[in-house]
């Protein structure tokens, strides 16, 4: 049964890997705020109207 | 600030959309082919390549690699551009990412058809492919996180961190899992053995679940249900809360494909708590994704997009909420090796990873060849007919499966078992029929599907390089350029822990090894190694994937006592390089099997099944009686096991031929006796070797504890 030991190990160092990023993120105040990212993702195709027709490329 | 101006690629995610829609055909028509082979098994046309056992292997990884795979790859890659107003690290990359898996999907379903499997379900491919798998995986990452290095907004968006777990967790479970030693090019043994190799299989087998179809896929949904229904995500901050409980929770639940097996109990209460504890991060991203719609559910009703999306998202709710009820050992007690669990496993493959594949596809497709859909009328026929699909699928699964476990688990008012094997697989047939309808229904509407964005693609107009702009990222404050290590070496505990991390790595790679042989010393004293024969039998039962449709591991249960015999015990497969333990009984356990019949039953059966048990439905194995035993790779075969800690005496291996010809010679003079003549090298005598010996070192000596 020793072989628990390396699952144990690896799923240790994956969760404390992730423990470590997750401790970065809050400290680099990646969830200061809770809201706008979500509303943000919906706006990026602004440019598409003004500026498509420059790079046109018909590629298949 | 400085607006700089770059270009989003869409060619690479074309590319993967394309490789998603021809591996989702592919991988479905092989499942349609394999589920129709359960009740007609003569569609195999008794080729070897086209057996039941190597299909089915065949469909599993095509559908999670290959398509579920490609799937992943279009989305990550046309998502996380966006999310992090970037252009791809490196264009190269990702065309070796994207070539590189093509090939190896072309590599691991020849080489499946071929019969090279490591008998490791959903981890069945040999060496050479892990090896090329970790490799394009590295190649992903680095293409991923030069992506996330070279970002224009500094918020990770909540989708990348659902990319971020799925790309470390897969890797290390990957390597962890497929550690084996080669034999030869196209062959090699589990490190691990018996239980050892059962609980780390599992640990990966539930943690691919985890890591590959779910993870990403909720990343996906993350990004793609909001822009599809043009509104924010219900909550974020749930959404955030959702990955960081799922992630540290669902690494920790694999044994509980393990209950009342061979595997001590501690570790299996352990896999079932962890899998109770799931509900909640699950569902919580369930209704998350459902109610992002709230209010916009007239948007449902038209748009086809979202239709898929909702069904994908149901499905993921239900799935996970099964997923621990079937977690509970009394439901476990009842569901194992039933196709219960084959209907659960569809809904999430064919309602949420296929359902959310086809959303994604019919929502990118037009945008990326700037025109409308096609055909909204035939998205909608998919809809319906894919759905329809799924109920005519699961349905009849659940019925079988349990009407099925009841069936086996019946008495008699005397006592005796009610029914025999072969009545419990004769009353599936009309539900593996309908099932087949399910999946063929389901297949349709993929196809409806494919030749409705192939009239998309050539009616629109394919923007290759598409233009954005953004601010570029402020610097953190910080003294002139920094050297990364600086940033550890300034806090004492940041060291530690980083040092910590790579001790134990280090460790882990020093200390296995012994660790491992040692408990491999046998608790039960009459468990002794495989002969040659019984080896190179072993390896065909592998090859022809009989674990697919046969279990190796009788639980402690009255039906299962009383059916098969004395209950299975751990110190039995201390020698099973990998372990056969299966997941499913289509056909009956086979962990008692030797001695049961004599050689000629074996020998006829394996010639025509139904010739010896009227009724059944294994497909005829005749190559065996034509091929011969490859001597070529015995002393090979014995050198590896022996370093793998099998205790066979010094300089066996230079025996060992010697010793396969007189066993060969014992088992065809047997078959001589019933009337059949057959040569000693014939592949089935091997196959008798090992089927005669299952199970049987316990019930030869008197049991005898050497080393708890």
């Amino acid at each position: 049964m020793s072989v628990i030991f390396i699952l144990i190990i690896a799923s240790l160092t994956i969760a404390i890997g992730f423990l470590i990023a997750f401790i970065w993120s809050v400290k680099t105040n990646q969830y200061d705020d809770d809201y706008t990212p979500s509303v943000r993702i919906l706006f990026d195709n602004e440019l598409r109207s003004k500026q498509q027709s420059n790079s046109k490329e018909k590629n298949k | 600030m400085e607006l700089q101006k770059f270009q989003y690629d869409n060619k690479i995610v074309k590319w993967f959309a394309y490789a998603t829609m021809f591996w989702g055909l592919v991988g479905m028509l092989v499942g349609v082919i394999a589920a129709i082979q359960l009740f007609i098994p003569a569609l195999n046309m008794n080729l070897p390549y086209t057996t039941f056992g190597r299909l089915r292997p065949v469909h599993t990884n095509a559908v999670i690699f290959a398509f579920v795979g490609n799937g992943i790859f279009m989305g990550v890659y046309y998502s996380i551009q966006r999310l992090l107003k970037a252009r791809m690290f490196s264009d190269f990359l990702s065309k070796i990412h994207f070539y590189g898996w093509q090939l190896i999907i072309v590599l691991a379903a020849v080489s499946l058809l071929m019969g090279k499997t490591t008998g490791k379900e959903y981890a069945e491919l040999e060496w050479p492919i892990d090896i090329l798998i970790t490799l394009v995986w590295v190649v992903f990452g680095w293409n991923m996180f030069g992506t996330i290095i070279r970002r224009r907004e500094r918020h990770l968006y909540v989708a990348i961190w659902f990319y971020i777990g799925t790309l470390v967790t897969v890797a290390m479970l990957h390597i962890v899992n497929s550690i084996e030693i080669p034999v030869s090019f196209w062959k090699s043994y589990s490190w691990y053995a018996g239980v050892q190799d059962a609980l780390v299989q599992w640990w990966y087998g539930h943690n691919a679940v985890a890591f590959f179809l779910t993870t990403p896929y909720l990343g996906l949904m993350y990004y793609f249900l909001p822009k599809a229904a043009n509104r924010p995500v219900y909550s974020y901050r749930l959404s955030i809360i959702h990955f960081w409980s799922l992630i540290f929770i669902y690494i920790w639940a694999g044994p509980h494909h393990l209950l009342y097996t061979s595997v001590p109990d501690w570790a299996q209460s352990l896999g079932v708590v962890f899998s109770i504890m799931l509900i909640a991060p699950s569902w919580g991203g369930m209704i998350n994704g459902l109610l992002t719609l709230r209010g916009a559910w007239d948007k449902v009703r038209e748009d086809v997009v979202l239709k898929f999306m909702v069904v994908a998202v149901t499905a993921y709710g239900m799935a996970t909420f099964e997923g621990p009820m079937l977690s509970l050992k009394s439901v476990s007690a009842i569901s194992h090796y039933t196709d219960w669990i084959v209907a659960h496993v569809h809904v999430g493959a064919l309602g949420w990873n296929g359902f959310l594949t086809f959303g994604i596809l019919y929502w990118i497709v037009p945008r990326m060849f700037r025109t409308e859909l096609y055909s909204k009328k035939l998205a909608n026929m998919h809809f319906w007919i894919g759905t329809l699909g799924i109920v005519l699928y699961a349905v009849p699964m659940y019925w079988s499966g349990i009407m099925q476990s009841l069936m086996w688990k019946e008495f008699t008012p005397e006592g005796q078992l009610r029914w025999q094997f072969m009545d419990t697989v004769t009353k599936m047939i009309p539900f593996y029929a309908t099932r087949a309808i399910g999946g063929t229904l389901y297949l349709t509407g993929a196809i409806i599907m494919v030749y409705n964005l192939i009239k998309t693609v050539k009616a629109g107009n394919f923007l290759a390089n598409e233009d954005a702009e953004a601010a570029a990222l402020e610097k953190h404050a910080s003294h002139g350029k920094e050297h990364w290590h600086r940033w550890i070496e300034r806090k004492p505990v940041q060291l530690m822990i980083v040092s910590l991390v790579v001790v134990t790595i280090g460790g882990v790679i020093e200390f296995v090894p012994t660790f491992l042989v040692k408990s491999n010393i046998p608790t039960i004293a009459s468990v002794k190694p495989y002969t040659p024969l019984e080896l190179h039998g072993r390896d065909i039962y592998v090859r022809e994937g009989c674990y697919t449709c046969h279990s190796q591991m009788i639980r402690p249960f009255r039906s299962e006592t009383a059916r098969y015999g004395e209950y299975s015990k751990a110190g039995e497969f201390v020698y099973d390089h990998p372990f056969q333990w299966g997941s499913k009984r289509t056909g009956p356990d086979l962990a008692r099997l030797g001695n049961k019949y004599p050689d000629s039953w074996h020998y006829n059966h394996m010639l025509d099944p139904t010739s010896m048990s009227p009724g059944s439905i294994m497909p005829p194995y005749p190559w065996l009686f034509d091929d011969k035993v490859d001597v070529s790779l015995t002393v090979a075969k014995i050198k590896a096991m022996q370093r793998l800690g099998v205790p066979y005496p010094k300089g066996f291996e230079n025996e060992a031929a010697k010793d396969m010809e007189k066993q060969a010679k014992v088992i065809s003079e047997n078959l001589k006796k019933d009337g059949i003549e057959t040569m000693p090298d014939k592949e089935i005598v091997a196959l008798i070797a090992y089927l005669q010996r299952l199970g049987t070192d316990i019930k030869n000596e008197p049991k005898e504890i050497e080393k708890k």
